[in-house]
């Protein structure tokens, strides 16, 4: 019985597709049941650093760390781990953009007909990033990471309202969503994917994370809960 | 040297809720089935129970258990003016990639279509006169009427598990149900489902309005269960973990859950898994089916021969395998003639995004289907003598779960998105942010169909399909009226700031996520030239082969499909039992 088995560990970018292209499996007589299997998450190993370099490392987490600030509410996002999870991310099928359609010519069409570039996740970040320290460096001469916090949240701003020209080679706004797409995944998501330390966004928010009941509750309408989240595994790398 | 199977008497493409429902009547009346699933093989112990289930990156954001488009993926321009584009990345296209197909990862709105949904032409003449249709719409019957469907409707609903209320029994209008629907020969099989926050919120305000609240009819059993087939399924425990996602609980309908188990068990089923049927084949006079083939793992082409065929692949696939298969005639929206890819539809969405200011709604406790409905302005519930529009929305509230990561932008208007205020906003959001939902009539138009792309192909070669839409004016005008009356109960529920939405509005997209349902390009009717299957869903070109699933609706109603779909599989399964093994040939004569 073929199951998906995603790539998460190093996938160098070039190799082939991990998308599960089965044999044909006959099954017949009974549903298959094989033992020991089960379809556990793609989750990140420990260790080092599988994608970004210890600099682009170091700047998403200052990017990280301005879109979400340490708080009474939570600790930062570069505190709970949005980095480790973006390198992990971009290290696997997402940032190869296992899944998306990338064949035939890459022609920009309307708005509606949607995204038509031959980029990965993991490209748009090296080249993003080399951008972006080219940028500051030549008008600031330092990298983003060594810029005052006000400096960094002024650069993102601009980057978001796409008035930042980070040369011919980046879409400065498609960038810039990248970026704060993956940090609130970072933050948001189950702390097995390497980030949401100790679960900082769901007690932020609210939110039980790994439960699966709620009959006990459901009749409590419109009070406030308190319920203590669980996550799948509570370990940050 | 051609790879050839053993013949079977029945070839079912696709393993969703039409290929398991119809595979479980075939085999049950004693023929031989293959069904050949393009997916791997999903069961809900080992895939997504409940200790892995309730991660929302993998299952919601990265959409894992979907087909993803770099598997197949459609091309999209709004008109013919534009060159087509491949729709590249994750989009309102969500085709399942398992055994089970989108049944396992279905929000479970089981729903039947009205009386009017199933006749709109005649209905509409009758009533508004002709003019009333507005140039270029496609108005058919589907040639079969809600009477005939209600028992398989009935049976479906068995089957399948689902939790609610009727509101019309056996002539009788009935308390707290739909008063709109469709006249029902007997109860649900099975409670509504418990009620939220946020539903009593939607209920209240509409009652106070005049109008006529009820639950939604839900894929999720209320209670532990026993399905006709001798399936067991458990309680709805209201995980929040419901569209997207496979259920842990066995208490979401799906094919995994209600069908595949009793399925099983016969000797004269097989399931081919991780197998994509590229055509059907024809014989030599082009009269009849063969069979079909397919690619392996291995990229080996193999065949399934087979006396009959039935195309269950899902909507969009459906009618690329016609077209792949060079079956039917192609229809030219040029000199409009033709059938296949003729009148494609979707879902008219608008609605009112809704923030409160002290609520606890506690989204995160819910399920797919749990969700409060008024119908009085869908369909033709409602006079449309002044309106300059046919048609409506059924209009809702849905307690679906919370998505911490897909909500992020559930915010007020001019709230930043980042920084030490978003995170400010989103808390008080995550408890009072909330939309209404007006899930609206769809219908297909002249100008909008489907093809083979020109161009771009998948990796087999085989060209992409191809999708030319856009919302027509009679759609876009019965948009903006929901849109009123959402904002209208939005305002009734006591909501702080109510903003009207409309994905009408503008200009179609596949990635603007109004709905997930596409339509047509395959549909049922009684005229071969405005049709490419009968009333069975037998198709007019070939007498052995079938065709299955939301390609054969000529029009969307204001509901979720899937009832319709599972109803319709029923239907015709009956027909190929009682009628066609009998007598192999047309069943309808024109």
């Amino acid at each position: 019985m073929k199951r998906r088995e995603f790539l998460t560990s190093v996938a160098a970018l070039g190799m082939a597709s991990s998308l599960p292209i089965a044999k044909a499996e006959t099954v017949q007589g009974g549903q298959p049941w094989e033992p020991g299997k089960i379809n556990t998450p793609p989750a990140p190993r420990k260790g080092g650093l599988q994608y970004l370099t210890q600099q682009e490392f170091d700047t998403v987490g200052a990017i990280a760390e301005r879109f979400i600030p340490a708080d009474d509410l939570s600790i930062s996002g570069k505190e709970a781990g949005c980095a480790t999870f973006i390198d992990r991310q971009l290290a696997g099928d997402y940032g190869n953009a296992v899944a998306i359609y990338r064949l035939g010519r890459f022609v920009k069409g309307t708005p509606e007909q949607g995204p038509q570039s031959p980029l990965t996740p993991a490209q748009r970040y090296r080249q993003g990033l080399a951008a972006l320290d080219a940028w500051t460096c030549k008008n600031f001469s330092k990298a983003f990471v060594a810029l005052s916090g006000e400096q960094q949240d002024e650069l993102l701003r601009r980057m978001e309202a796409n008035q930042l020209d980070l040369g011919p080679d980046v879409e400065t706004k498609v960038f810039f969503e990248l970026l704060l797409q993956n940090v609130r995944e970072g933050f948001l998501a189950d702390p097995i994917y390497g980030g949401n330390k100790e679960m900082a966004s769901w007690k932020m928010l609210g939110f039980p994370g790994a439960r699966y009941d709620f009959r006990d509750l459901i009749g409590k309408k419109g009070k406030k809960l308190n319920i203590i989240p669980t996550s799948l595994i509570d370990n940050t790398l | 040297m051609q790879n050839i199977r053993p013949k079977a008497d029945a070839v079912i493409v696709g393993l969703g809720w039409c290929g398991s429902l119809i595979a479980e009547e075939l085999t049950r009346a004693g023929l031989n089935v293959v069904a050949i699933e393009r997916g791997p093989w999903f069961e809900t112990a080992t895939d997504f129970p409940p200790s892995i289930d309730t991660d929302e990156l993998r299952w919601d954001t990265r959409r894992s258990m979907l087909l993803p488009p770099a598997v197949e993926t459609t091309t999209f321009r709004n008109n013919r003016s534009e060159t087509a584009l491949p729709t590249r990345e994750w989009n309102l296209n969500e085709l399942g990639y398992n055994v089970g197909g989108s049944g396992t990862h279905w929000a479970g709105m089981a729903w039947r279509f009205t009386p009017w949904d199933l006749q709109p032409y005649t209905q509409t003449v009758e009533r508004y006169g002709k003019e009333k249709i507005a140039n270029g719409l496609i108005l058919q019957d589907w040639g079969v009427t809600y009477d005939e469907l209600e028992p398989f409707y009935d049976r479906f609903e068995r089957i399948a598990g689902v939790s609610g209320k009727a509101g019309k029994l056996n002539g009788e209008i009935v308390a707290d149900g739909n008063p709109f629907e469709g006249n029902r020969s007997s109860e649900y099989p099975l409670p509504p489902l418990e009620s939220t926050r946020l539903t009593d919120l939607f209920r209240d305000a509409a009652k106070s309005l005049g109008q006529h609240p009820f639950m939604v009819p839900a894929g999720q059993t209320s209670r532990a269960y026993v399905n006709p087939l001798g399936v067991r399924m458990g309680p709805c425990t209201y995980c929040g973990y419901c569209l997207y996602y496979g259920c842990g609980n066995f208490s979401k309908s799906s094919p995994n859950a209600c069908v595949i188990p009793a399925l099983m068990q016969r000797e004269n089923f097989t399931v081919l898994t991780d197998s994509a049927v590229v055509r059907v084949n024809k014989s030599e006079d082009g009269k009849t089916a063969t069979g079909v083939t397919y690619i392996d793992k291995n990229k080996k082409e193999w065949v399934q021969p087979a006396d009959m065929v039935i195309l269950s692949a899902f909507q969009m696939q459906n009618v690329r395998l016609l077209l792949l298969s060079k079956i039917g005639q192609p229809y030219n929206p040029e000199t409009k003639t033709g059938t296949v890819g003729r009148a494609y539809s979707f879902q008219t969405v608008s609605g009112a995004s809704l923030f409160f200011e002290d609520e606890y709604l506690n989204q995160f406790i819910g399920a797919g289907a749990l969700s409060q409905q008024v119908d009085d302005w869908n369909g033709d519930n409602f006079d449309h003598s002044d309106k300059d529009f046919i048609g409506g929305a059924g209009i809702l509230v849905v307690a679906r779960g919370a998505r911490p990561i897909g909500n992020a932008d559930a915010l007020p208007p001019g709230t930043p998105r980042w920084g030490k205020e978003w995170k400010k906003a989103y808390t008080h959001a995550f408890q009072n942010a909330t939309f209404i939902f007006g899930q609206g009539t769809s219908f297909s138009h002249e100008d909008y169909y489907l093809d083979l792309d020109p161009e771009y192909k998948d990796d087999n070669g085989n060209p992409l399909l191809r999708v030319t839409f856009d919302y027509n004016e009679n759609d876009r005008r019965s948009a903006k009226f929901i849109e009123e009356k959402s904002v209208e109960i939005g305002k009734a529920m006591g909501a702080k700031t109510v903003i009207g939405t409309n994905s009408a509005s503008g200009n179609y997209s596949p990635y603007n996520f109004a709905s997930d349902h596409t339509i047509g390009g395959a549909v049922m009717g009684t005229d071969p030239k405005t049709s490419v299957l009968n009333r069975y869903q037998q198709s007019w070109d070939m007498h052995n082969l079938f065709v299955l699933g939301a390609s054969s609706f000529p029009n969307n109603a204001g509901y979720n499909p899937t009832g319709t779909i599972g109803a319709l599989s029923l239907w015709t399964a009956k027909a190929i039992i009682d009628q066609y093994l009998k007598n192999p040939g047309p069943l309808v004569k024109v």
